[in-house]
């Protein structure tokens, strides 16, 4: 399996409540240290939200891939 | 005779074995709801215990009283599904086969997974919690107390928020709120988890001095000190804390290797089919679908999942789809409420304060017992 296989995969898309943030912190807390999560999400305030908690909480965003309609946001558990 | 098996007499149980006992004569499917206490709660109402506006017994009612004559209610614990065999196992040794399977079980609390919780925190999540909850208000002599959630996911994203707004509602109206200083800790980047409706939730905020501090995902208590800390880094004081407890998926998803790592049990959230097993469906907050843990979500998805179970047991296609659909009312206190209605291509249109809404809620919490398990509305 390739590692692009073994992220975890978040489809957020359409959730205004929680919404993609709280998805995320769903799997950060699920995964373990190192793991790989793709959290997609078609909320304009993710660009935001996600890249400034990841730093905040000391993750890695490892990029952010534009896709039609959505956006896809690879972070990479740290701690 | 085709079988369907309901685990969980709460909402979205309920309206999906109603539905189908209605569209189906005996002689073709039995309907079969399995629940642990044979009693149905209507959990929206909790938060009015907790601040002594509503007596429990107003929000629990015997599930058989709630489902059709001729739907079988079995009281007991299901302890493992087994999806090859289409078989449901319960504690007391009895199994039962099925041809589709609706798993309803709503959300588990899990305080022991923060060290400390159970000693140290209130919150108001079950009635006996929320019982406690009035006690330790009434008993408040003042200080600050900390509005926060131990955990993501877990139920009703707004209940917290609503929470900060009840208690400065509960110690004006007690002439003590010079007394007490709430603080409201948010996992998010805002105090109101629906984006455009926090500028309005903002402004009773700052409008009734309720404090908050945003990406608070709690860390650690310390109930020695009294401070709870965030994995981004901030420890806060309190002296009374109100913390929503750790949740988990239904234990029998998780003992039956059906759940992800937190036990929720993976789902299409348009189907609402699960994503290894076809047969078997989610409902509501036992579910990884990205809405809302509320009884609205389950409400919704009830009459999608009763209608592609219609048309799997009639050997037609399955065309049902929910769409996402999430309603909730939130009460700011002093006879002023929101609503919100979204689903996963609408966002909420953010409303103003109305006391409108806050009848909304009200009457809502009085009809629900007539008009929404019997799946009328």
């Amino acid at each position: 399996m390739s590692p692009a296989e073994e992220r975890i995969v978040l489809d957020a898309r359409g959730s205004f409540c929680p919404g993609p943030l709280m998805e995320l912190i769903r799997g950060i807390r699920q995964a373990k240290v190192g793991e790989v999560l793709e959290i997609w999400s078609s909320d304009q305030g993710s660009r935001k939200d996600i890249p400034f908690w990841i730093q905040k909480s000391g993750h890695e965003l490892v990029g952010i891939v534009d896709e039609p309609g959505y956006a896809r946001f690879v972070v990479k558990k740290l701690r | 005779m085709k079988k369907v098996v309901i685990l969980g007499g709460g909402v979205g149980g309920t309206i999906v074995a109603n539905l189908l006992a209605k569209r189906f004569r005996p002689d073709e499917a039995e309907i079969t709801v399995v629940d642990k206490a044979g009693k149905h709660v209507y959990q929206p109402g909790f938060v009015y215990v907790a601040f002594g506006r509503t007596k429990p017994k107003t929000l629990v009612r015997d599930e058989r009283k709630l489902l059709r004559k001729r739907v079988k209610l079995v009281t007991g614990e299901a302890v493992r599904i087994d999806p090859e065999g289409r078989k449901v196992h319960l504690a007391d040794g009895r199994s039962l086969d099925y041809d589709r399977l609706v798993v309803a079980l709503g959300a588990r609390l899990v305080p022991d997974e923060l060290s400390g919780f159970s000693d140290a925190s209130h919150h108001f999540y079950t009635l006996e919690a929320s019982l406690k909850m009035k006690e330790a208000l009434a008993a408040f002599p003042g200080g600050r107390i900390v509005v926060t959630v131990a955990s993501v996911p877990y139920k009703c994203p707004p209940a917290p928020s609503e929470a900060a707004c009840q208690l400065d509602y509960y110690f004006t109206k007690r002439r003590m709120r010079d007394k007490v200083d709430i603080h409201f800790l948010s996992p998010l980047s805002r105090v109101f988890p629906l984006e455009p409706l926090n500028p309005v939730v903002e402004q009773v905020f700052a409008k009734h001095k309720i404090r908050s501090t945003i990406f608070f995902n709690v860390e650690s208590l310390d109930t020695k000190n009294r401070t709870v800390t965030s994995i981004e880094g901030e420890t806060v004081p309190y002296d009374l804390l109100i913390m929503i407890p750790p949740h988990r998926g239904a234990k029998v998803v998780e003992d039956s290797r059906l759940g992800d790592r937190g036990g929720w049990l993976p789902t299409d959230k348009y189907t609402l089919r699960t994503k290894a097993h076809p047969d078997i469906f989610g409902i509501g907050d036992c579910t990884d679908i990205p809405v809302s843990k509320s009884g609205a979500a389950a409400h919704f998805q009830a009459k999608v999942v009763a209608d592609a179970i219609t048309a799997d047991l009639r050997g037609q296609p399955a065309t049902a789809k929910y769409d996402g659909h999430v309603m909730c009312y939130c009460d700011a206190g002093y006879h002023k409420g929101i609503s919100m209605s979204f689903d996963y291509e609408h966002p909420p249109v953010p409303p103003p304060l109305s006391l409108k809404d806050w009848l909304g809620k009200h009457l809502l919490n009085k009809v629900y017992w007539y008009l929404v398990p019997s799946g009328r509305v």
